[in-house]
């Protein structure tokens, strides 16, 4: 496979993959409303450009399976047979198969026997339905309709384009003759709205062979208007001598527009382009238009070689860059608002972005010491530059998380069937953005906390009923900001947990003493401790005590963090906290017995003065306008020896809904930091999340705040001891 | 009148830019050594048409062909209405500060 084919053959899989997720929504969708006639058409479309582009790479396996795939959702499309629960299950088993055949086919392999017997059983199945439901005391139900001999081509896509297109090539004499195509687009203007004017220039000569006074252009127009043909015909009246015109009227068909292709002079392929931009044609209809014309010319040469040699690439840019100013007229098609980018290319950008942050600060640095005011504001400017840069670069590492998300729903489906319950999967701010870097990471801990959900949170029906309880259990998956971070809330509105059941379960493991006192919050973090189940038997689903002491430590090793909230008979609300990024983050620098240290700045909440000479020792505690807030001494707690001067400050910083105050020697101001993370070496130490460089080539640490609370917390007795009121200035 | 003033490195029109005067501006064009990036300024352009338009877009290609440039400046309002009915200014791709006024 040349370079080029390859490229094509790596974006159809993206793609198909992405149509596979919309096939299998669709039919989710179909599931709970079998005569949703869009939801059926969405998933006749994500089959139907499967098996165009399968078939137009060459990968008959895929398109041959999607061809039979198709053809029961033909059938369903015109009524000839009804969507029902064991036909949607096998087209759910048929679009698992699909994905199958996908992987297959990106690594270069033909399906081995096994897969392709799977492939025809499965078919065999989806087309036998009918007789299975039938009944059978009926004669053979009469032959069906005959089918239209064309099939290739979708009749559900019936429409069309809603407006009217034009294409006009001016004659050489039409300039001398006094006549100016100008006229007539002016004239087109007061007859409806034009959508959208490609001015070709594909007859112009050579510069030598050029001749000024000679026209020789050409216009695709698309236009709408309510007029009559005769009226938009009527403009080009006065020229009718010095052009050739063709008009094809609102909702033409695929053939009509590919038969204009033919007759126009241009290049079929650009013109194609043209029309698939405009909405015209579907690039799929265009593709199998042009196969059959080129398997007539050029023998057996694939579309997709002839399209790399006719270099369609090249044209493609040009058009696209047409399209980006033709400002509000133009109609946007999907590709025009994406741009596939290789994740290499962006974490090199942001690399760079790191090293260009770091030096920034270098640059500040020097001109303060400088003490020059002009390079003082030139270094500022410069790195408000450089800010507004690292938020663009990171911004473009966003995804939404609903991709993450999409396949919940089939996983809450088969799972509830599993286990006999019946659940409703609800989404919400699927528009949440996240870095790319993180949402990859995030699957297997949510899929561990989903089935979670579905298998320990909801009860059985008996149970439900019981407790007067809907029959069908409701798992929610929600994601929204919060400041710098991300929440994401798994819910249910099962049982909750069971505080005793799990403090049984807890001693029995040998986690807690028998006589130990935990609060609600407490008992409820067990559950992420290693080797504790609270249910009795295994499932295949979950049980086995596992399950979550690996979500802890993935989402940790994210720097999140868990919190868990649960009254019994009321569900169980579990929150991840994650950072929205893992690269750069905005950061607060401090010193403390001559180290530096980084605090996310989103977890900063304010700064206060501390008098260290009117105390013999800083109390463990503080009282802070009324409330108490534990004291970390940071040069204690890292064992830095003693602090350096009389004075100090308090930096007070908050994680979820806990807060602490950091007892620090200087503070040192707000500070970009490019996060490089603690070499394997270090990876042990806790409440450290990394380091980075300060522009003087220093290096400081993060701390990692959720970490320092939970290992401050584990060292320090009950903070119940201390309650020293001290002397406070806010700064 | 279309005033014709410059060299193959920067190129001044002024006046009517049409079918009337086209052929007189690509003798002048064909006399020229072209450089490699060549300007032309529009702001004096006061009627301008299809055929200014098709010479623009030969010499555009002419430059392109020749790994050489082409670079409109100082659009006049006549120039910039064609480019807007026809969708050109993307082609071109060359920055079109909008008039602040009706212009000429």
């Amino acid at each position: 496979m040349n370079l080029p084919l390859q490229a094509v053959m790596q974006t159809f899989c993206i793609e198909a993959r992405e149509r596979i997720a919309e096939l299998e929504a669709g039919l989710l969708t179909l599931e709970q409303a079998p005569s949703d006639t869009e939801a059926l058409s969405a998933v006749f479309r994500a089959a139907h450009t499967i098996k165009g582009s399968a078939g137009m790479l060459g990968l008959d396996a895929v398109s041959a399976f999607t061809h039979g795939f198709e053809d029961v959702l033909d059938a369903l499309r015109t009524g000839a047979r009804r969507f029902e629960h064991r036909l949607g299950e096998l087209l759910l088993l048929a679009a698992d198969h699909l994905a199958l055949l996908l992987d297959a086919a990106e690594a270069g392999e033909v399906p081995d026997a096994a897969l392709q017997a799977a492939g025809t059983a499965l078919l065999q199945a989806l087309h036998e339905e009918p007789q299975a439901s039938a009944v059978p005391a009926l004669p053979p139900p009469l032959a069906p309709a005959p089918m239209p001999v064309e099939r290739e081509r979708p009749a559900a896509e019936t429409g069309g384009p809603e407006f009217w297109h034009l294409s006009v090539r001016f004659g050489p004499d039409a300039l001398r003759n006094g006549f100016d195509p100008l006229g007539c687009l002016r004239y087109l203007h007061t007859l409806g709205r034009v959508l959208r004017v490609v001015t070709l220039t594909d007859a112009l000569p050579d510069w030598a062979g050029f001749d000024a006074e000679t026209c020789f252009l050409g216009f695709e127009i698309d236009l709408d208007s309510s007029h009559e043909r005769e009226t938009i015909a009527a403009t080009f009246e006065f020229v009718a001598d010095d052009c050739t015109l063709h008009i094809l009227p609102p909702n033409s068909q695929a053939a009509q527009y590919l038969d204009l292709i033919r007759a126009l002079p241009e290049d079929d392929l650009s013109i194609g382009e043209i029309l698939v931009r405009s909405g015209c044609l579907s690039r799929i209809e265009l593709e199998q238009g042009l196969r059959a014309q080129a398997q007539a010319a050029a023998g057996s040469k694939r579309l997709g070689e002839l399209l790399v040699d006719r270099h369609c690439v090249d044209a493609d840019v040009v058009r696209a860059a047409l399209e980006r100013q033709a400002h509000g007229r133009t109609r946007r098609t999907a590709e025009a608002h994406t741009l596939r980018v290789q994740a290499p290319r962006l974490d090199e950008l942001i690399e760079r972005i790191g090293e260009l942050v770091t030096v920034g600060a270098g640059a500040t640095l020097l001109a303060r010491e400088l003490g020059l005011p002009a390079l003082d504001e030139l270094a500022t400017t410069l790195n408000r530059l450089v800010s507004g840069i690292r938020d663009n670069a990171l911004q473009l590492r966003m995804v939404p998380i609903g991709e993450t998300f999409a396949r919940f729903p089939r996983v809450v489906r088969d799972l509830g069937q599993e286990l006999g319950k019946d659940i409703d999967l609800e989404l919400c701010g699927e528009d949440t953005e996240l870095d790319k870097a993180i949402v990859e990471p995030l699957v297997d801990p949510l899929m561990h906390l989903v089935r979670n959900a579905v298998d320990h949170g909801i009860e059985p029906l008996a149970v439900r009923r019981a407790r007067g309880k809907p029959g069908v259990g409701r798992v929610r998956l929600s994601a929204r900001h919060e400041g710098a971070n991300m929440l994401i809330e798994v819910a249910d509105d099962g049982g909750g947990l069971d505080g005793e059941r799990i403090r049984s379960k807890a001693v029995a493991a040998g986690l807690i003493g028998a006589g130990e006192h935990l609060d609600a919050q407490g008992l409820a973090r067990l559950i992420f401790a290693p080797g504790l189940s609270t249910r009795d038997t295994v499932t295949d689903v979950s049980g086995r005590g596992v399950g979550l002491e690996v979500v802890q430590r993935n989402i940790e090793a994210l720097r999140g963090s868990i919190e868990i909230e649960s009254e019994s008979g009321a569900g169980t609300p579990v929150r991840l906290r994650l950072p929205l990024t893992l690269a750069i983050i905005d950061g607060f620098l401090i010193r403390c017995a001559g180290t530096s240290f980084v605090l996310p700045l989103d977890q900063v909440e304010e700064c206060l003065d501390f008098d260290v000479a009117a105390l013999h020792a800083p109390p463990r505690q503080l009282d802070l306008r009324g409330r108490p807030l534990p004291l970390i001494r940071l040069h204690e707690f890292f064992g830095l020896g003693t602090p350096c001067g009389r004075r100090a400050s308090v930096v007070v910083v908050r994680c979820g809904e806990r807060r602490a105050g950091l007892l620090v020697d200087e503070l040192l101001g707000e500070f970009q930091t490019v996060i490089k993370p603690l070499g394997p070496l270090f990876e042990h130490l806790r409440a450290l999340g990394g380091t980075t460089i300060l522009g003087s080539g220093e290096v400081a640490l993060i701390v990692d705040v959720p970490a320092l609370f939970a290992l401050a917390a584990a060292r320090t007795p009950p903070a119940s001891s201390l309650p020293a009121p001290a002397k406070l200035a806010c700064a | 009148m279309l005033h014709i003033d410059g060299n193959g490195r920067r190129l001044t029109l002024a006046g009517r830019f049409t079918i009337y005067h086209v052929a007189e501006l690509l003798a002048y064009l064909r006399g020229l050594e072209l450089a490699p990036m060549l300007e032309i300024d529009l702001s004096g352009v006061t009627d301008f048409d299809s055929a200014g338009v098709q010479l623009l877009l030969a010499l555009q290609r002419e430059q392109q062909q020749h790994g050489r440039a082409l670079r409109l400046l100082q659009h006049s309002a006549a120039v910039l209405d064609v480019f807007t009915l026809y969708e050109l200014s993307a082609h071109f791709g060359d920055p079109v500060l909008l008039p602040a006024g009706g212009g000429a």
